[in-house]
């Protein structure tokens, strides 16, 4: 599948983030959305996965048949989506229902994200990174092809973050997409980069950089 | 589809058993209503049978209210939302299932225990028997009226008393027919049957028309 967007711009209330953002991105490829803090990262993210509208521009997807881009999309963003009431599996049972395209079973993904013991904890009684992990297993029990990821990093440990960068990869090698809004860099290689500052109206251009590298 | 449904009835009705979720709360309110109003009204046991059926039907009406304002809030506030907006199975099917589990946790309960509660009110068994049934099949029309007020307020912070001034004009025709199908057995004025059938009619009616309401104002607000 291939993603082209042109000339995407964000509105949030009265206030223009960003304006005139254009990328494509095809299978295999992913893309490192940087900028500073309120610079419209995750409002970039909440619109491809058609949470926002579009102030302006046109998010385009080829090769994904009749379904809407929401549809190809698995979107784990600041918010987990977990039920502290729940156990760990049965969270992501209802997370791969929605998403559909099953893959690995819950308790699979689970190990993948190294939290097999805490498979039948609820999701309550679990540490800020380990309900990052929970959330993030969540890529595993569903086939879609788009990861949109929001600050995927955030509260994990070094040894976590090793272990995402693997999955990313192998993600990528399968030709899935990958579209990351992160501080942090993520370890892959030859990801493109987009920094929103440089489309952010009144900021100093000059202090962003855009551009591809191999 | 079915998968994604009955996942999101399973996981509603597991969230309302487990610790912390509102399971208990619509009938335990219900409880309170019906178990005050003989205190305050005084012992008389004819006047108590005479409105028995309507005062089931209004707390039924405020037991429904009460917890309904959390049907979609608390999956937008920890972001499950964006997986059930995110499935490819249609957003009304999804709602449908919200609703119904709703109905399980809510409606249903109500009615069963209306005979119970009606012991309270020194109620017949006719009348009884007559409020349980009004209740079972007039309840999900509650429910799915009230869906539509949750999902306009679903990202407010305290949408409760919105919700209640949007969905309770609605909740009204409901009322009426329910009421006047349960105390039936008792007045003996008008038959049975037929505010029966607009009751059910009504509740028909507000089951579709609800869950595409909800499932529009859900893509708006959340």
């Amino acid at each position: 599948m291939r993603i082209s967007v042109e000339g995407l711009a964000c509105r949030r209330g009265e206030r223009l983030l960003f304006r005139d953002l254009s990328f494509a991105l095809a299978s295999g490829e992913a893309l490192v959305v940087t900028g500073r803090n309120g610079a419209g990262k995750s409002s970039l993210i909440a619109m491809l996965a058609g949470r926002l509208t579009p102030a302006a521009g046109e998010i385009r997807a080829e090769g994904i048949g009749e379904a809407t881009l929401a549809e190809v999309a698995n979107h784990v963003g600041h918010k987990e989506g977990l039920k502290a009431s729940l156990t760990a599996e049965e969270n992501l049972a209802f997370a791969g229902a929605m998403l559909g395209r099953p893959r690995l079973s819950p308790r699979e993904a689970l190990a993948r994200v190294g939290l097999a013991r805490a498979a039948d904890l609820p999701a309550g009684y679990l540490s800020a990174g380990q309900r990052r992990r929970v959330a993030l297993a969540r890529l595993f029990v569903s086939r879609r092809p788009l990861w949109l990821l929001d600050e995927p990093t955030s509260a994990l440990d070094a040894a976590s973050q090793a272990r995402l960068a693997e999955v990313m990869q192998g993600h990528l090698a399968e030709g899935g997409l990958i579209i990351a809004a992160t501080h942090a860099p993520l370890g892959l290689e030859g990801t493109k980069t987009l920094s929103i500052d440089a489309h952010v109206p009144g900021v100093d251009m000059s202090g962003g950089a855009e551009g591809e590298r191999a | 589809m079915t998968r994604a449904f009955l996942a999101l009835v399973l996981r509603d009705l597991r969230l309302a058993a487990r610790v912390g979720g509102s399971g208990a709360m619509g009938l335990v309110f219900f409880l309170m209503l019906v178990a005050v109003v003989p205190f305050a009204l005084g012992p008389d046991l004819n006047l108590l049978a005479r409105i028995g059926p309507a005062l089931l039907w209004f707390s039924a009406v405020l037991a429904t209210l009460i917890g309904l304002d959390r049907l979609f809030q608390t999956d937008v506030e920890d972001g499950a939302i964006d997986l059930i907006l995110s499935s490819d199975t249609p957003l009304e099917v999804l709602v449908a299932a919200k609703g119904v589990a709703h109905w399980l946790t809510t409606g249903l309960p109500l009615a069963l225990c209306a005979p119970l509660f009606g012991l309270l009110l020194a109620l017949t068994p006719g009348a009884m028997l007559s409020v349980a049934a009004t209740l079972v099949v007039g309840t999900p029309a509650l429910t799915f009226i009230g869906a539509v007020g949750a999902a306009l307020t679903a990202s407010l912070g305290r949408g409760g008393l919105l919700l209640a001034i949007l969905v309770m004009p609605l909740m009204v025709p409901t009322l009426i027919f329910g009421v006047s199908a349960a105390s039936a057995a008792t007045a003996g004025t008008i038959a049975f049957l037929t505010p029966f059938l607009i009751l059910a009619a009504l509740s028909l009616v507000a089951i579709v028309i609800g869950t595409f309401a909800a499932a529009a104002a859900l893509r708006q607000s959340a």
